[in-house]
């Protein structure tokens, strides 16, 4: 019944769309409580208590209604079509990465033979709305903040990218199941002999959601808020949605890419079918947590100190990496 | 291969611009910015992320208060007064009081010239510890302002037990202080003037306050990007600085050995055992560091009063109506944010003539246009916030 339901085209789609609606949002506000919790116990507060009874768990199901109910306030020397499509354009880039990520054998949206290679492509596309919001809201704030953001991605792709590489020369494979299996078939994770990568993908992911200490688009101290600064209502609510799914996925590729994914030793194989989402899904959030940590302990660097970490030890080091590993690929 | 004549003249002929003419853009940082303290307004001319001029403009709080104390009687000044400063409201009043009592040729009591002094350093480490607090958040780091403002919570609480107030409070009387909020029986004609339990307290809160600079000296002070963001920014020289009319921690972290409460005798600071402390570098960190280091002398000053505090009254004889003979005099003391003078002229009446103010923070920030010249836009928010300013002190 149900299944001949799914082959007609139409309900499928409706499906999957309603599964992405909620999924994402769902993530993006497992994420913030996370953060909201995790930044009171830091700093000696309690965080929100009231809202939905216990925990405040329902605080961030009461914030988005309430962005739902704000003003949309658009500028009015903005630029009016670039400025309603760019948050659009941030959530399209979230929504496309979480289809190469493997929750599990045989659980992926599309397990493309150049997986990671469109996982860092899409992910770019984020930086591009950021750009679009920073120039349309017609204020310098924002304008600098945008221009920042796309400093920044320039300089942090290329880290991000050689050391996803380094981890394309070990398995011999971009699919992202490919990786996950030839860590597998190694018997680790690549994160043992990829330690240096890890650190740098880790480090370039942070500049690339652009979180503290890279958090210098939105530079609150600075930029009042960066390219969100005329952002309100729902356009707000969606930016942040996607940056709390952002730091979701990007924690789930480099799970993917150095944590064996959703493989642990010593589950049997057909467990795994049920257990690698989760699986999955614990080992983001720890890294995740290491996010949420580093938010609230760091400060913010500065634009050119930004700068001559990636270009003058991020990349000659990941290129270092590169070379090293595919040495040892060769020779071994 | 040769190259021909003409190939010659046509390269020397092409000329290479390498510099891009960009327009600088004027970007107005305040009066509404998270990081200007209130309403102070920049007029940052900027080249990308470089200021090469900033212009800060003043007056958008102002009140009047030089004025206002014209057609106030004495005892109402002392409201006016710690609204000029309010981080540390009570250390305002100090200067203007001692001025009044200097004309008056009044002896204050030794009992209640400590109770002002250990209020006064509670002032002191109250308002160093919102620098602490705002400090680090201006870097982005945020947790520092919870850890800050949790121990000033605790100051302030043992201000309030004794003045009522906790930002302004008011408690300075001519000749005396005001005898406790709340406590004694005014049947029994016994005034009590601290409250019970306040040195236990007291004490107490300077232990905590001590952990608490020990945890900011790690959190914030032992941070590898606070370090970059800070050291080597915002260089004051000290010749500027004196110059600039600067005072305070923002001069001593310069290297200046100048600290009022060692040269003018306004409270009786001699009693006391305590250090000056100086920068060596003049740049955002060591205003950071003196100002941290401040606290910790504070909090030895305010232990060893309330362990040598005096008993006996806490107000001279005054008259009823306090009227200040003819006389002008200038006091000056060490306040928080670096030297706090009032020239007060009076012409016989219970008001003055004149009053002039000259407040700390109004020749802290005059060096602004100096040093913020051809910084980065990070660093104007960095080098700001190292001044350690509040815009009731910079416009009255």
């Amino acid at each position: 019944m149900i299944a001949d339901l799914l082959s007609n085209f139409w309900v499928a789609l409706v499906a999957k769309l309603l599964l992405v609606a909620l999924a994402i949002p769902l993530i993006g506000m497992v994420v913030g409580f996370g953060e909201m919790k995790l930044s009171a116990k830091m700093q000696a507060r309690v965080g929100p208590y009231f809202a939905g009874g216990r925990w405040g768990w329902a605080q961030l199901l009461a914030d988005g209604i309430k962005f739902f109910q704000k003003e949309d306030l658009i500028p009015r020397d903005a630029d009016k079509p670039v400025f309603k499509f760019a948050p659009v354009v941030v959530m399209m880039g979230t929504v496309a990465l979480f289809v190469v990520i493997p929750w599990g054998p045989g659980l992926i949206f599309r397990d493309l033979s150049v997986g990671i290679f469109y996982a860092l492509a899409i992910s770019s596309l984020t930086t591009v709305g950021v750009l679009m919001a920073g120039w349309s809201s017609a204020n310098k704030y924002s304008l600098i903040g945008g221009l920042r953001a796309a400093g920044q991605m320039i300089a942090y792709e290329l880290p991000l990218v050689f050391s996803a590489l380094a981890v394309v020369i070990m398995a011999g494979t971009m699919s992202m199941q490919g990786i996950v299996e030839a860590q597998i078939e190694a018997g680790y994770p690549f994160v043992i002999l990829q330690i240096v990568g890890f650190v740098i993908f880790v480090i370039a992911s942070l500049a690339e959601l652009s979180r503290i200490p890279f958090d210098l688009p939105i530079a609150e101290s600075e930029l009042v808020m960066g390219y969100l600064t005329e952002y309100s209502g729902f356009r707000f609510l969606f930016f942040f949605l996607a940056e709390f799914a952002n730091m979701f996925s990007m924690s789930a590729i480099a799970v993917t890419l150095f944590l064996g994914g959703w493989y642990l030793p010593g589950i049997p194989a057909d467990a795994l079918e049920y257990l690698g989402p989760v699986i999955l899904v614990v080992k983001s959030l720890i890294l995740v947590f290491a996010m949420i940590w580093f938010r609230w302990a760091f400060p913010r660097v500065r634009q050119d100190q930004l700068q001559s970490l990636a270009w003058k030890w991020l990349i000659p080091i990941s290129l270092a990496n590169v070379i090293l590993t595919g040495v040892f690929k060769v020779v071994l | 291969m040769t190259i021909d004549s003409d190939t010659i003249r046509h390269l020397s002929e092409v000329s290479v611009s390498v510099e891009l003419e960009t327009e600088d853009m004027t970007l107005n940082i305040g009066p509404q910015h998270p990081s200007t303290h209130g309403v102070l307004r920049l007029v940052a001319r900027v080249d990308g992320e470089r200021a090469f001029d900033v212009q800060p403009v003043i007056g958008y709080m102002h009140r009047g208060y030089e004025k206002l104390a014209e057609v106030r009687t004495y005892a109402q000044i002392t409201t006016i007064v710690n609204r000029i400063d309010w981080v540390s409201g009570y250390a305002n009043e100090i200067p203007f009081i001692v001025a009044c009592e200097k004309i008056m040729e009044l002896e204050v009591p030794p009992r209640a010239q400590y109770i002002r002094l250990i209020l006064t350093e509670m002032a002191r480490i109250a308002s160093h510890l919102v620098f602490m607090a705002s400090y680090p958040l201006e870097l982005g780091a945020a947790s520092p302002l919870f850890f800050a403002l949790r121990e000033r919570e605790r100051v302030l609480d043992l201000m309030e037990s004794v003045t009522g107030g906790r930002f302004h409070p008011n408690f300075n009387r001519v000749g005396g202080v005001k005898p406790a909020y709340g406590s004694g029986s005014q049947t029994r004609k016994i005034v009590q003037d601290l409250p019970a339990g306040f040195y236990r307290d007291a004490r107490a809160a300077m232990d905590r306050v001590l952990e608490v600079c020990d945890e900011l000296e790690n959190l914030v002070g032992g941070n590898e990007i606070i370090h970059a963001r800070t050291k080597g920014i915002g260089v004051i020289p000290a010749e500027v600085g004196a110059s600039f009319g600067l005072s305070g921690p923002n001069l001593r972290a310069s290297g200046v050995d100048l600290d009022l409460r060692k040269v003018e005798d306004y409270l009786p600071y001699g009693d006391f055992e305590f250090d000056v402390v100086t920068g060596t570098n003049g740049d955002c960190y060591d205003r950071w560091w003196v100002r941290l280091n401040e606290i910790r002398e504070s909090t030895r000053i305010v232990k060893q009063a309330i362990d040598g505090i005096p008993s006996g009254p806490i107000q001279a004889k005054v008259p009823k109506v306090i009227k200040v003979p003819k006389g002008e005099t200038y006091v000056r003391a060490e306040n928080p944010k670096g030297e706090m003078g009032y020239y007060l002229v009076s012409d016989g009446n219970n008001g003055p003539y004149r009053v002039k103010i000259r407040s700390a923070s109004f020749s802290n920030i005059s060096i602004l246009p100096w040093v913020l010249e051809g910084v980065l836009l990070p660093d104007i928010i960095a080098i700001m916030g190292s001044l350690d300013f509040v815009l009731g002190d910079v416009d009255r």
